[in-house]
């Protein structure tokens, strides 16, 4: 009934416009209007067919704003329940912007998702953009405060070069539909650039870890299910297959993990294995089969999951003690055991180990690879599933919560937390045990068996050797303390100059750039102060020219076009 | 009866309704009589404007005297269009222009003004309809003595200096115009311009026509500002009542735009033109300049009139590169652009006739806060800018897009890139104003301004609203600017 109500509207829209009256409500009427837009969103979702719906004609281009098949109705599933989870374990933050920035991301993601045409895409894209940016600034903090202006910059530079693309795409074919891209035109490759970005492509990756840890507790659960999951759906609509994939996505995997493994903010840590679990999926479309494209929606389904669930430990955390530093943390399984449980099941879900939905997504990916004879991308990502399990599967849980106890002694989550890290807890086993209905929602049907001897055997013994491995070199010292410590990473290339634009110089990391940059901002200056006096409201331009000075002009021009015509 | 007289009624109404304002002498009823004028004038437009949709081009013969002898008014796609443009905004900014109007001019002369804005209207029409060269002129001259008289009625004292500068300007302006004209009389024996089209192809390949050509397109340049010979319309938009600015503005460029076009692929036609003038290299040289220079003597401006007046001169630069491309898409995207510019910039205008109304400057730095005292007000001026940046969702992006599309067709990459890059000018200046109205506390002067009265806020808004309106629905604009383009590129007919 409700999806005949609500018609050929898209889903983000419901979001959308939901949100926006969020901040007119009042306080339990508010809490129920958020629960239940996703709910809302869902059943709307259900009853859709599959085709396309929603034309709409804007100037001369005709936009689709709802198409529906398997590949985006899998995304559109998750998405939803992501949200609901967002916006239950972030319901007892008070004021209302938090909660309508929230929306509308999650909304415009959707949006994004059931987008047929480029044109549709880019505005939702920029809507995720814009939107998420709040859920980072609203920590309130300095450094939060630039880090959401460079993730700004970022993102909506992804936009404009999607834009681009869009504009050169339709100039060559006519069309802006959104289908299977090619690399090779420079339409597909801009395309493909800001597709990148969004997932935090090697080199462009930055702005995540940058970003995603300085947001709130309850902003960081949501940024981490949207934005990049966009990209990876964007990227099997409109990339599956393409072979520079596979090497992109094998180099995202393993990268992060050394990162990862010397990270003491232990968001970070998460944020670095974000990039580590986006690595698999590129793969997966980058080897473009059936089975491989299923196998990184699934992982993207999973992924979600176990990812929002572990970043909502984590941020109970913070909330509770002021700190994710692992230096300063360890012993409060005695105080938090729920919260411990509950990352426990993340990380066991992260690190695939049977059972746990990690394990049924990953194998499918591991299996394309090997069917496809990727073996070195295979060993790489073999390599990359022990190192997950490493910094995020012991790592995570283990400083946390044991360790050296910390003497903090914090008390239990409130109560939205725990529901909300629960229903992921419970999904996450629930798909590990029960793969079929994950299976059968697939873009494509596969038929494959997760539970066979194979390839529960080698994963056992994948994940045995990484627990010996951490064991020994935490016993012999060799292990990476936690320290307090900030990596360099490559981002410092353009942190580095966009301090210099801005003028913030950071003693700590930057005094040797301070004298370049101040070169630099002489010239700007200069180059400003020029402008100035030519432009400035006395320069040449700007001045009040005496009248008999425009009258040569007049006659300069009709000379310069009698020449040219004469000539 | 009154179907097949619609041309003539277009000019005539407001002639006759100045004429009316004139002699009742009194401010209030003076601006009835021009409220009913202007109403009416644009009832005809819309007729007009349908008519030629539906049935093709109309010719209409000035006192049955046969064409060429006689003064033939016709309309086609092109000039229906534009003749809406001018009268939608003469006939909406009306119920604002009575406030603004009663604060900035003194009683005696409030008459006088209605009188000039009726003139104006006429000459624009005018300008617009006719199918006779010199006739074009003298409607020319009619709305800009008119224009001259209103801006000289601002409160500032520049603004006689300001209107002195521009009549004299104009005057150049109109007098290569005709000059140009009076080569062609000579050369053809007709100002009709149908009938130029077609004789002038027989005398084509003489410099007489060459320098015709170039008298008239650099006397139409000056009307319509033109970089470099933009330099009268800063100061005249500054200084004159905010009423006769956002008229201004919205028209009387716009119109000149028209006249250039006609005379360009109507009577020239397109090949000749850019072929014996190299009109694309040197349009798209000036157009060029104009984009980045105007826009960057914007962001430095403190007076906000005369930021959006050098902001007008870089939009115009829009327009022209349209024309200097001189293709289906470069074209489509320039005469949209003249619709959307024209509204984007009334709808800024009118902010700032609200702003001058409540806090008696438009100067920025007396402003900080004052988004905060005035929140819808400035909410208005903040989505305008939007589309003034040319930010999707806005009327602003549709002529950009169809703009850069018609680079990328002709395969000019650097052109489409200068496109965007001048549109992040655009963001500093509005970025700018934004960041003084909103994020400032507001000083104890903008804290005691007084309220704006309803009608003016709503009017702006309307304007605003219109911005974002054709952002999304384009079958009005960007559906007739297509075919007034492919119309103009058939050439002559």
């Amino acid at each position: 009934m409700i999806a005949e109500i609500l018609g050929d509207v898209s889903p983000g829209l419901i979001l959308i416009l939901g949100a926006l009256a969020v901040p007119f409500l009042p306080g339990k009427l508010r809490t129920a209007w958020m629960l239940a837009l996703p709910v809302l969103a869902f059943i709307q979702v259900l009853g859709l067919d599959h085709g396309l719906h929603g034309a709409l004609s804007v100037f001369d281009l005709e936009l689709t704003t709802l198409r529906v098949d398997r590949l985006s109705l899998i995304f559109g599933y998750i998405f939803l329940i992501a949200t609901f989870l967002g916006v239950l374990y972030g319901i007892h933050v008070g004021g209302w912007m938090e909660h309508t920035a929230g929306l509308i991301y999650a909304g415009s993601a959707l949006g994004a998702v059931f987008a047929g045409d480029l044109m549709t895409l880019f505005l939702f894209w920029e809507g995720t953009a814009i939107a998420s940016v709040f859920l980072i600034w609203a920590s309130r903090t300095e450094r939060a405060l630039a880090a959401g202006t460079r993730y700004l910059v970022v993102q909506v530079g992804s936009g404009v070069l999607l834009l681009a693309g869009t504009i050169i795409h339709y100039g060559q074919t006519g069309s802006i539909a959104f289908d299977s891209l090619e690399l090779e035109s420079t339409a597909g490759l801009l395309i493909f650039i800001a597709f990148g970005i969004k997932c935090a492509f090697p080199f462009l990756h930055n702005w995540l870890q940058d970003a995603y840890p300085e947001a709130t507790v309850t902003g960081t659960v949501m940024l981490s299910a949207f934005t990049t999951k966009l990209a990876v759906y964007s990227l099997a609509r409109g990339f599956a297959g393409t072979e520079i994939l596979v090497p992109i996505g094998a180099a995202m995997t393993a990268f992060p993990i050394f990162y990862a493994v010397i990270e003491n903010d232990l968001r970070r840590v998460l944020a670095y294995s974000l990039n580590n679990q986006l690595g698999f999926m590129v793969v997966g479309i980058g080897i473009g089969t059936d089975l491989a494209v299923s196998g990184a929606a699934a992982h993207a389904f999973c992924h979600i999951l176990y990812k929002a669930l572990l970043f909502m430990s984590m941020g109970a955390v913070l909330f509770r003690t002021g700190t994710v530093k692992g230096s300063e943390l360890g012993g409060l399984y005695k105080t938090m055991p729920w919260t411990t449980g509950f990352c426990i099941v993340g990380a066991a879900s992260i690190s695939a180990f049977p059972l746990f939905s990690g394990f049924v997504s990953k194998s499918l990916i591991l299996s394309a690879a090997l069917k496809g004879e990727y073996y070195w991308t295979w060993l790489v990502l073999l390599f990359a599933s022990a190192g997950v399990f490493h910094h995020s599967g012991i790592k995570i849980p283990f400083f946390a919560f044991f360790a050296h106890d910390s003497g903090r002694r914090p008390r239990e989550a409130p109560l939205n937390m725990l529901l909300a890290m629960g229903i992921a807890a419970a999904l996450c086993i629930g798909i590990g045990v029960f793969p079929g209905p994950l299976y059968a929602i697939l873009p494509y049907d596969v038929t494959y068996h997760a539970y066979t001897l194979e390839h529960v055997v080698t994963q056992l013994q994948l994940l045995v050797l990484s627990a010996l491995a951490f064991t020994v070199l935490m016993r012999t010292g060799i292990y990476p303390p936690e320290l307090r410590s900030t990596n360099l990473d490559s981002d410092w290339l353009w942190r580095g100059l966009g301090r210099i634009l801005a003028a913030h110089f950071d003693d700590r990391t930057t005094q040797a750039w301070a004298r370049v940059a101040a070169r630099y901002w002489h010239a700007l200056e200069r180059f400003i102060a020029t402008l100035y006096r030519h432009h400035g409201p006395e320069g040449i331009l700007a001045r009040n020219w005496p009248t008999g000075s425009m009258a040569i002009w007049t006659t300069i021009l009709l000379a310069a076009y009698m020449i040219l015509a004469y000539v | 009866m009154i179907g097949e007289n619609l041309p003539a009624l277009q000019v005539i109404l407001p002639l006759f309704g100045a004429i009316i304002a004139a002699l009742v002498r009194r401010g209030d009823i003076a601006w009835l009589v021009t409220l009913v004028t202007g109403v009416a004038t644009l009832m005809v437009a819309f007729a007009l404007l349908v008519k030629v949709l539906a049935g093709g081009p109309i010719s209409y013969e000035i006192g049955d005297w046969v064409p060429p002898i006689g003064i033939e008014y016709r309309v086609d796609v092109i000039n229906a269009y534009v003749l809406v443009l001018v009268s939608v905004i003469a006939a909406v900014i009306l119920p604002y222009a009575r406030t603004s109007i009663a604060l900035e001019i003194r009683e005696e002369r409030r008459a006088w003004f209605y009188t000039m804005y009726l003139l104006c209207l006429c000459g624009l029409t005018g300008i617009t309809i006719t199918g006779d060269a010199f006739n074009a002129f003298v409607f020319l001259e009619v709305s800009s003595l008119s224009t001259y008289t209103m801006i000289a009625l601002g409160r500032d004292r520049r603004a006689l200096i300001a209107a002195y500068q521009y009549l004299i300007m104009g005057t150049i302006g109109a007098t290569f115009y005709v000059i140009g004209v009076g080569l062609l009389l000579v050369m053809t024996g007709t100002l009709n311009l149908v009938d130029l089209s077609t004789r002038l192809v027989e005398v084509e390949s003489t410099r007489t026509v060459s320098a015709a050509l170039a008298f008239i397109v650099v006397g139409i340049s000056l009307k319509l500002a033109l970089f470099p010979l933009h330099v009268w319309l800063p100061n005249a938009y500054a200084y004159a009542p905010s009423v006769a600015t956002v008229f201004l503005a919205a028209t009387a460029t716009k119109v000149a735009v028209y006249l250039l076009l006609r005379f360009l692929f109507s009577v020239f036609g397109a090949h000749f033109a850019f072929g014996q003038l190299v009109l694309t290299p040197m349009l798209l040289l000036l157009s060029v300049a104009a984009m980045f220079g105007a826009s960057i003597v914007a962001a430095f401006q403190n007076n906000l009139k005369r930021m959006l007046a050098y902001s007008s001169v870089a939009q115009i630069g829009y327009v022209t590169l349209g024309i200097a491309l001189a293709t289906a898409t470069g074209l489509t995207g320039g005469i949209v652009h003249l619709f959307n510019h024209a509204i984007t910039k009334a709808a800024l205008f009118l902010v700032l006739g609200i702003v001058f109304y409540c806090a008696a400057t438009v100067r920025v730095e007396d402003l900080a806060g004052l988004g905060r005292r005035l929140p819808v007000t400035m909410a208005g001026f903040v989505v305008a800018g939007l589309s003034l940046i040319g930010v999707p969702g806005t009327a602003g992006f549709i002529s950009k897009w169809y703009l850069v599309a018609a680079a990328l067709e002709k395969g000019w990459w650097w052109l489409a890139v200068l496109v965007v890059a001048s549109s992040l000018i655009a963001v500093i200046y509005v970025g700018r104003v934004v960041e003084v109205l909103w994020f400032r506390a507001p000083t104890e002067t903008v804290a005691a301004v007084r309220d704006p009265p309803t009608v003016m806020v709503a009017t702006a808004w309307l304007m605003v609203a219109a911005t974002v309106y054709f952002g999304i629905d384009t079958n009005l604009t960007a559906g007739v600017a297509s075919l007034a383009a492919d119309s103009l590129l058939q050439g002559p007919q």
